[in-house]
């Protein structure tokens, strides 16, 4: 394992492991869900907790040059003074870096409207597998030639270390209204998701949280979120104030129309706040209902989520487990969360296959394996449930265009045996890995 | 008809040629380097047609032969659109990506690249692969369609994509005004669009009614215009600078000889760092490339531009290339080997 404080020292550790033939992995904050930051194979790690400077704030360009190791929330907070903002804001923006962000290609709540990482990325300094430093993307709003910024963003550190990022700030809007509609069904709320959308209204955030997960969430911060709804929906407008206005109104009246019981709107900062806290603490809520969960991520097309949501909660019945939805409804983007004690015999393999059946459920929706957290080794060899062996080859020489030697955070992302012809590589991911 | 059956003749043409230059209504014909090979090249096209229109869900799939316009039209019927913007709109679908010209309404709508979902395209090894995926979010491996979006056709032949749809928004209103684009941009929230040239500033302002009155209040001297003309003549051009070198860049640009300051010559993206320029004579095209340079930026030839007796390539993707020993020309080298490995797609194209 290696801390390194600056590129040259990036650039001497890959330099390392490449003259000794040895793996390596960059490491942000750990936070990743889907082991993307997972040694195996004995890598060496690259941790870059070290390099957590924000270099140069630009309210001008509306732009900031970041070291990876900056926490997600640290960037928001320093723009601030400026009326500037960082747009994705995953949950986990407390702990997360942006660099891990830029690796996962990360969402967040408010990605609905102002898209994922991606698209607020405009250069990285990065570290190639042979050693070599390089700047993907830049400043200007064209670079000649292929996007390999594109390419890099969420490709989990296989293609290269960050060692720095250009991001773009958006200037914080002028007016913020956040309301919650509860719901006495499941499939009225969803319903209302795609009301939403279909209606032409796109919310800085559509977030939806279930009776189960409501109530832990209720327990843990007290947000004043009905103990007795089925599922609420937490919504948040942002603009001028005349046009957030009209939209609460339109909100409002689709959300009755399909049932929504009340519909509250946040008087105040403090407030809306709390409402978010409880958004934000989900997690932290159900360690108090069993010692483990299972946060999976996935994203179906917005018309079919209650049909997916139905299937989603049979799977859970049908083996036997807590499950839990709190999600990014207005993109489609379900995390199905699993509560469970593995010490109780049989739970951990039940809590797999109900994991597998909701991706394909998912699939079979027309949906796909990731919507934020990435593949990583999880959901490595699922993907061929998603891509056909043609695809996976396509992917595996984009790879190999990049690093050539392999030896990249390997064994992440596409299963072995990707590239037509390539010898299927063996080793099963050590047991007990935390993914 | 299922896609393999659709794309099976674009294989076959692909796996047969030396060349291959993939084509749809050849509008971007000029743009950048042209094809060039010893080999005959065979000209590649792409059927059209829109396959599914999902309304509800804000997406929508077409075959990339599709002219623009065509999906235009439908998405208009259900008040949705696709800012693919091109200067004709007799342009394919695929074209437009295959080229990654971003329209005038960059600041608010985004890039190009940010409107592609899912792609399906022929590789120069002749097989039909899938990247990306239907929904609107997606991190399930690895960006082929951002990888695609300005590819010119070297790495494949777009043959269908998915596209994120946007609702059209409820007022839409393009006025000509005298306040300057540097103070818009720090007082208008989200406008659609400020171009300026030497003369004016042209804002698009897009969303609820009251929010564009909103904006509409601070624009002076205001006067109602159908939207935005990009500068025209025989020698086109596209700047990408870094924002902030707008201001010096575009007083350079009327600097230069033979150019009058009210001809409408460059047309600047505020907020975004795209110039768009035109000329009466290659001359003036190359110098607003060198400009272009001197500013941090460079110019992608749309049209025109000097002759070019030697067969060297032009320039404009020069910088990603020519530096073959860079770390990034290799990178494009190797890119381009592991998709067309026998570099049969559009040869040249990129130098
Ligand atoms: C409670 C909780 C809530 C979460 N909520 C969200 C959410 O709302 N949205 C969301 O998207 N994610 C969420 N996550 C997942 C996680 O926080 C994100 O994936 C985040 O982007 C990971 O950042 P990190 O710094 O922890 O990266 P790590 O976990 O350390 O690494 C993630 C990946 O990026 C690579 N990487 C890290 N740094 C670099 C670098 N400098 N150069 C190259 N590659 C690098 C790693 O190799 C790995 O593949 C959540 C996680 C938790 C625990």
């Amino acid at each position: 394992m290696c801390f390194p404080r600056d590129a040259r020292e990036v650039q001497a550790a890959v330099r390392a492991a490449q003259h000794h033939g040895v793996p390596f992995v960059a490491r942000g904050s750990g936070t990743g869900l889907a082991g993307g930051a997972t040694p195996l194979d004995d890598a060496l790690v690259i941790v870059m907790s070290q390099m957590d400077r924000i270099l140069e704030i630009d309210p001008r360009s509306r732009t900031a040059w970041v070291e990876p190791g900056v926490l997600n929330l640290d960037l928001s907070r320093a723009a601030a003074p400026h009326g500037l903002h960082y747009a994705p804001d995953p949950s986990s923006q407390q702990a997360c870096s942006i660099g891990g962000n830029v690796g996962t290609n990360a969402g967040g709540p408010h990605c609905l409207a102002s898209g994922t990482t991606t698209a607020h990325v405009l250069a990285v300094d990065a570290v190639l597998a042979d050693g070599t430093a390089t700047r993907i993307g830049g400043a200007r709003p064209d670079e000649p030639g292929y996007d390999l910024r594109g390419v890099y963003v969420g490709s989990e550190g296989t293609l290269g270390v960050t060692t720095g990022v250009l991001v773009r700030l958006l200037p914080d809007p002028p007016a913020v209204r956040t309301l919650l509609l509860d719901f006495t069904s499941i499939d009225d709320a969803a319903t209302t998701v795609s009301g939403i959308i279909a209606e032409g209204i796109l919310p800085a955030a559509l977030e939806m949280m279930d009776a189960q997960i409501t109530r832990a969430v209720e327990d843990f911060v007290g947000a004043g979120y009905p103990r007795d709804a089925e599922a609420v929906l937490l919504v948040e407008l942002d603009g001028l104030p005349d046009g957030v206005t009209a939209q609460a109104l339109a909100i409002d009246e689709i959300g009755r129309t399909h049932g929504a019981r009340t519909v509250r709107v946040a008087r105040d900062e403090a407030e809306r706040e709390l409402l978010w806290k409880g958004r934000k603490s989900a997690f932290g809520a159900i360690a108090r209902i069993a010692p483990d969960y299972y946060l999976h991520d996935a994203v179906v097309p917005r018309t079919q989520l209650v049909g997916v949501l139905r299937r989603i909660y049979e799977i859970a019945a049908e083996q036997r487990l807590t499950m839990m939805n709190v999600f990014h409804a207005g993109d489609g983007n379900l995390h199905p969360l699993i509560v469970f004690d593995r010490r109780e015999p049989g739970t951990w393999e039940r809590v797999h296959h109900a994991g597998t059946e909701i991706l394909e459920a998912c699939i079979a929706a027309g949906g796909v394996l990731s919507g934020e957290h990435g593949i990583g080794v999880e959901k490595r060899d699922l993907m061929g449930r998603l891509f056909s062996p043609i695809d996976l080859d396509a992917q595996a020489r984009l790879v190999e265009a990049f690093d050539p030697s392999g030896l990249a955070n390997p064994r992440k992302v596409l299963p072995a045996g990707s590239r037509c012809g390539e010898l299927a590589g063996t080793r099963p991911v050590p047991e007990g890995t935390w993914i | 008809m299922d896609l393999t059956a659709t794309a099976a003749p674009i294989v076959d043409a692909v796996r047969a040629a030396a060349a291959v230059e993939p084509v749809g209504a050849r509008t971007h014909a000029e743009v950048g380097n042209q094809v060039r090979s010893e080999h005959a090249t065979t000209a590649v096209g792409v059927p059209a047609g829109i396959v599914r229109h999902d309304v509800a869900d804000l997406t929508v799939t077409v075959l990339a032969g599709t002219p623009v316009a065509v999906l235009d039209a439908a998405l208009a019927e259900h008040r949705q659109r696709v800012p693919l913007q091109p200067r004709d709109s007799t342009a394919t679908i695929g074209g437009v990506l295959a080229t990654g010209l971003s329209g005038p309404t960059r600041l608010g709508d985004g890039p190009l690249r940010d409107h592609l979902l899912e792609v399906r395209f022929v590789t120069g090894y002749g097989a039909l692969v899938r990247g990306g995926g239907p929904t609107v979010k997606n991190v399930t491996g690895y960006d082929l369609p951002r990888l695609l979006v300005g590819s010119m056709g070297t790495l494949g032949v777009l043959v269908q994509v998915t596209l994120r749809c946007r609702p059209e928004p409820g007022v839409t209103e393009w006025w000509s005004t005298a306040s300057p684009p540097g103070e818009l941009f720090e007082c208008l929230f989200r406008p659609a669009a400020i171009l300026a040239d030497s003369r004016q500033t042209l804002v698009c302002l897009a969303g609820d009614a009251a929010d564009v009155a909103v904006g509409r209040a601070v624009l002076r001297d205001r006067i109602a215009v159908d939207g935005a003309c990009l500068p025209d003549g025989p020698h086109r051009g596209r700047i990408s600078v870094p924002p902030n070198e707008l201001g010096a860049l575009t007083a350079a640009l009327d600097r230069i000889d033979g150019v009058d300051r009210d001809d409408g010559t460059w047309l600047a993206e505020w907020g975004v760092g795209t110039v768009h320029v035109a000329y009466a004579d290659a001359q003036q095209l190359a110098a607003a490339r060198g400009i272009a340079e001197r500013h941090g930026g460079w110019l992608l030839r749309e049209a025109g531009g000097e002759a070019d007796p030697s067969g060297a390539p032009f320039d404009g993707f020069g910088a990603a290339w020519s530096g073959s020993g860079t770390a990034n020309g290799e990178l494009h080298t190797r890119i381009k080997r592991a998709f067309d490995p026998d570099g049969k797609l559009a040869p040249g194209r990129f130098g």
